[in-house]
């Protein structure tokens, strides 16, 4: 966050992934410098997902580069479908740059909010109880679920949960946050609320990868939004030029499918 | 009740052995299903066919045969063996005996609850784990155990209790717990129900406070549950 705008934090280059005979990713590239918000948009099986665990390595991808901060993750031939990790304590502190917000939020449910907070942060980057709390206070006090703080993850709204989830993200002061459908398994009515948090996290210049289906948070969030469509990069772009004249005839489909 | 007060003593003296039986191959029990359940969700085929084969023997034998088979049988193989290498006669523990039967067998029974309370965690909260950072012994430790110990805390006291009731067995192999001491003394005084009934009791006893300490450890690990609702 002290890094100066347009430094790189994150290549992916020519990223496959298959599962048996099926490639789920066929090549996919992508760069986010500092400051970047960029949306992974696509329909459901098109990749977008897979791309963005194969980042963090939740899913082992069968070739490509991943390079975070310069530093690119090693890796070695594996089986088939997934290249194998070369050093796995490298993939754990790169796995600390990159904190991952999830679909189903995956709060840690025998820990209380703060636990949840503070828990990353103490056991793996080693921070002092002390640290991590201030940590936790400030960025629960962000999300707004600072009154949460002594509450079991089951006893809280979706929206509640997924609020603490990004107060988890940032807690690790990561250099990007990922974000995996974060509203797609919220009610409705309580999609707005972890919208506007992401938007305004945004605003503070923190780098983003969201894998969405809100084209709303895409055309207005994000500097950037790419469009998968079969495990390829169909298009990308300038969300306003991308989003309101598609080149491609599959993103007018998506679009028309979407946007009404 | 005067033979009742005089056997008093050495009653209890067989509680304290049934106990010992007790608590010992309980922890016998854990370990092996800990153990047993790790490799019937391994990755390697052939420890998944060896715990299959243990699990499906011991859960298809009666605990009787089994302690008579591992007491006199293993007596005989024990023999043999020492005869064979002109060794002097090794003589089978009733006590240690009976620990390890019954440890073995309900290894069997614990295999299976550890196994369903690791499944029973959702491969998310795992995956949460090491998308922070964590460590497979970090994961393994400040997450999954935890969380599968509120899964596993209702079977777990369930096997504690029929191990518990399943020590009287031992009597049957002569080691001096509480039943075979109720046995001898109602021969012994003619007063067979008095002597039975004061071994329920005993057990009645031990089994209740074991229900007040399990209760007390299911609140504790089941916080952040939300009670189901019907």
């Amino acid at each position: 966050m002290t890094l100066k705008p347009n430094t790189e934090l994150l290549r992916v280059e020519d990223l496959h992934k298959q599962y048996g005979d099926n490639e789920v990713l066929k090549g996919v590239s992508l760069t986010a410098s500092s400051g970047d918000v960029i949306s992974i948009i696509g329909s459901s099986g098109s990749g977008k997902s897979t791309w963005l665990r194969c980042i963090n390595f939740l899913e082992l991808p069968t070739s490509g580069k991943i390079i975070v901060a310069g530093e690119e993750v090693k890796m070695l031939p594996g089986s088939k479908d997934a290249l194998k990790v070369a050093d796995p304590r490298q993939l754990q502190k790169i796995r600390t740059r990159l904190s991952m917000v999830f679909q189903h939020f995956n709060l840690w449910g025998h820990m209380t909010v703060l636990q949840n907070v503070i828990e990353a942060p103490i056991h793996v980057l080693g921070l002092s109880r002390k640290e991590a709390m201030e940590r936790a206070e400030r960025y629960l006090e962000r999300v707004g679920v600072w009154k949460f703080r002594d509450t079991y993850p089951a006893h809280m709204s979706g929206g509640q949960q997924q609020r603490v989830a990004i107060a988890r993200a940032l807690a690790m002061e990561p250099e990007a946050l990922l974000f995996d459908e974060p509203t797609s398994a919220l009610d409705p009515e309580l999609v707005g609320e972890v919208l506007k948090v992401m938007r305004s996290i945004a605003e503070e210049g923190r780098t983003m990868l969201v894998v969405t289906h809100e084209m709303g948070f895409a055309r207005e969030v994000s500097n950037h939004v790419i469009f998968v469509h079969q495990g390829r990069v169909e298009e990308r772009g300038n969300p306003r030029e991308v989003l309101t004249r598609p080149n491609s005839e599959r993103l007018q489909q998506f679009l028309s499918g979407n946007l009404k | 009740m005067d033979a009742l007060i005089e056997y008093s003593p050495s009653l209890l003296a067989g509680a304290w052995i049934t106990l010992q039986v007790a608590l010992l191959s309980l922890i016998l029990a854990v370990a092996s299903g800990l153990l047993g359940a790790a490799c019937k969700l391994s990755r390697i085929a052939p420890l998944r066919w060896w715990t299959a084969l243990y699990t499906t023997v011991v859960r298809g034998v009666p605990d009787l045969v089994m302690m008579l088979l591992f007491f006199y049988g293993g007596q005989v193989i024990l023999n043999a063996i020492s005869d064979h290498l002109e060794w002097e006669m090794i003589e089978l523990n009733a006590f240690a005996a009976g620990v390890l039967t019954i440890g073995f067998i309900f290894g069997a029974y614990f295999t299976e609850t550890f196994r369903g309370a690791f499944q029973a965690v959702p491969a998310g909260q795992m995956e949460a784990g090491r998308a922070y950072g964590m460590n497979g012994w970090q994961v393994f430790w400040r997450i999954l155990f935890p969380q599968m110990l509120r899964y596993a805390l209702p079977g777990i006291g369930n096997n504690w209790l029929v191990l518990l009731k399943s020590t009287a067995i031992v009597s049957m192999i002569g080691l001096a717990d509480m039943t075979w001491l109720a046995d001898q003394a109602g021969r012994s005084t003619h007063q067979p129900f008095t002597f039975y009934m004061a071994v329920c009791v005993l057990y009645l006893a031990m089994t209740a406070v074991s229900n007040h300490v399990l209760q007390r450890l299911q609140r504790r690990y089941n916080v952040g549950v939300r009670e189901a609702k019907v």
